[in-house]
């Protein structure tokens, strides 16, 4: 079983598209998204859900005052600023600073801090025409996105050995953090999707770094490549000179557009030139 | 007056509207721009502004010494980031530096005291001057996940008094509260696709749920009544302005030039202010 991920660094490069694409040509194939903080790809593929599960990882740490005996222990021992003291002498969390880390309530000599936890997302097991798919939600706001990232490739896996599908596309989050990271860790390979802009190279470079840091193989692929040629051949450039395998090109067309607004995978609902060129480069992936 | 730029979906123009609204806030005052997009800082790109500082980002890292350690496993139970991997049997501790969240539990529970704390870079702050207009901007290492730590850190000093734009990074995350917490007001940034809707109902469930003051921008804008008009007139949501779809535009950003070099787009965002403000 081979897993690939698509990831981008900057946001609306055309990961989803392209995901989506894939997804379509593969004909099967299970299907990850693991953007869980702006999840679209369902917006596409149009999923029939099977199985919901709530994410309950919504920890927040409270101080039982009929315990705490006010020895101010803990305000020295948080790093994070988190344990306050109110002014008529009351310790409280301020919950924007605390990192869950826990170190207060283990230290705690009369156990006054305790934890509640809540859900804080959901994930979806699904069906679409295109084969099974995991996918996720985390509520606004909510921590620990690598961890309802794990959520989702674990599911995946699963459906994929039990189902024996050979091949988990995966659509990553923007960014080189830690959903980013939780995303690609392991697969078999990672495409990044950049565009021709100052700012898609910047991220593209970033993410780069990530892959080769990792140590995982990667493909570039440059969308709206016609808006900017000068830096298209920038990036071209950077992939030969860094040994990166790049894939090719897709031209700017509105028509991609117009499939996302009318909630379709572009090489389901247009056959031209910018689809030719998703063909192509799905061709050389399949042998990756 | 602090105003924060997010977004839900990525791509959709955060960038474009921190840079020139900065700089055209900044002929009339003293304007602090924040890039808190730490994964993926984008407007010095743009702006160019003189670096005149750098500081590096750090924070505790244990170090274990090995030969004392007794492998009692204390460090990898009370380790909430699940930083330690014990083997008892094979008498190994292992430390996953990238786990980390540095917040020292292990060192005062190690009963042997075998870790003592060293510290690491996880990125970079610059500060910047271009006229009126000083940028901040913060930089996660490649590997690194504490974005969040970075933007505590550049907020630190932030003042209730002081006028500033806070850009941050797209989605809905800990890294997006941390960078509007101070904000009095806030502008999503948005495009009219269901994408961008989809994302944009996520970006204001949290904007409400922190009880904010928002307005809304539409990038890509071909008509004025597309779905996210719709979707602002039905949640009784406020249009800052909006930015028309136009290859001209595309280009300008793909060279990393300034929308508001450009008589015609320097207008939009005139107007945008006055009704931001």
């Amino acid at each position: 079983m081979k897993q690939i991920t698509v990831i981008s660094g900057k946001g609306g490069t055309g990961k989803t598209t392209l995901s989506s694409s894939f997804a379509v040509l593969n004909e099967k194939s299970v299907i990850a998204d693991c953007d869980v903080d702006a999840p679209d790809l369902h917006l596409l593929l149009k999923p029939q859900i099977v199985e919901t599960l709530d994410f309950n990882q919504g920890v927040t740490y409270k101080i039982d005052y009929t315990k705490c005996s006010l020895c101010y222990h803990c305000l020295y021992f948080c790093r994070f600023d988190a344990l306050k003291k109110s002014e008529d002498g009351k310790i409280y969390i301020d919950e924007y600073n605390c990192e869950k880390c826990g170190f207060c309530a283990s230290i705690c000599v009369k156990k006054a801090i305790y934890t509640i936890t809540e859900k804080s997302g959901e994930s979806y097991f699904a069906k679409t025409d295109y084969g099974p798919m995991s996918f996720a939600r985390l509520n606004p706001g909510a921590e620990n996105s690598g961890k309802l990232v794990t959520v989702v490739r674990n599911k995946a896996e699963e459906i994929a050995k039990t189902e024996n599908i050979d091949l988990i596309i995966i659509d990553g989050p923007p960014g080189k953090g830690c959903p980013v990271i939780a995303s690609v860790s392991n697969v078999d390979a990672v495409i990044i999707v950049t565009e021709p802009t100052v700012s898609g190279i910047s991220d593209f470079s970033g993410v780069a770094e990530l892959t080769k840091q990792f140590n995982i193989k990667t493909f570039v692929i440059v969308n709206k490549s016609d808006i900017n040629i000068e830096k298209t051949n920038e990036i071209i450039k950077f992939c030969a000179d860094n040994n990166i395998e790049y894939l090719g090109n897709i031209h700017y067309d509105k028509l991609i557009v117009e499939a996302v607004n009318n909630g379709m995978p572009i090489v389901k609902y247009a056959d031209n030139e910018v689809t030719a060129q998703i063909k192509n480069i799905w061709k050389k992936i399949k042998f990756i | 007056m602090k105003i924060a730029i997010a977004s839900g979906k990525g791509g959709t123009g955060k960038t474009t509207v921190a840079v020139n609204l900065a700089l055209s806030l900044s002929g009339a005052a003293n304007i602090t721009l924040y890039d808190c997009d730490v994964e993926a800082p984008n407007d010095e790109l743009f702006l160019k502004s003189n670096i005149e500082k750098a500081t590096a980002v750090e924070v505790m890292i244990p170090e274990i010494d090995e030969a004392s350690c007794i492998k009692c496993g204390k460090c990898a139970e009370i380790c909430k980031f699940h930083s330690f991997a014990i083997f008892k049997k094979m008498e190994k501790l292992l430390f996953f530096p990238n786990m980390c969240h540095s917040c020292g539990a292990c060192v005062e529970i190690c009963p042997v005291k075998c870790i003592k704390e060293g510290s690491k870079k996880i990125g970079e702050i610059t500060i910047g001057k271009k006229n009126n207009l000083r940028v901040i901007s913060g930089k996660l290492s490649t590997g690194e996940i504490l974005a969040p730590v970075i933007i505590k850190r550049m907020l630190r000093d932030i003042k209730d008094n002081e006028f500033s734009i806070i850009d941050a990074s797209p989605g809905t995350s800990c890294s997006v509260v941390q960078s509007i917490r101070f904000a009095d007001k806030c502008i999503l940034v948005t495009e009219p696709t269901p994408f961008g809707l989809y994302d944009l109902k996520l970006a204001v469930e949290l904007l409400r749920k922190l009880d904010k003051q928002f307005g809304i921008i539409i990038n890509k804008s071909e008509n004025e009544n597309n779905i996210i008009d719709d979707y602002c007139e039905k949640e009784n949501i406020k249009i800052f302005g909006r930015i028309p779809f136009d290859e001209n535009i595309a280009r300008m950003y793909s060279k990393g030039e300034l929308l508001i070099s450009n008589k015609k787009y320097k207008n939009i965002f005139t107007e945008m202010i006055e009704k931001i403000l």
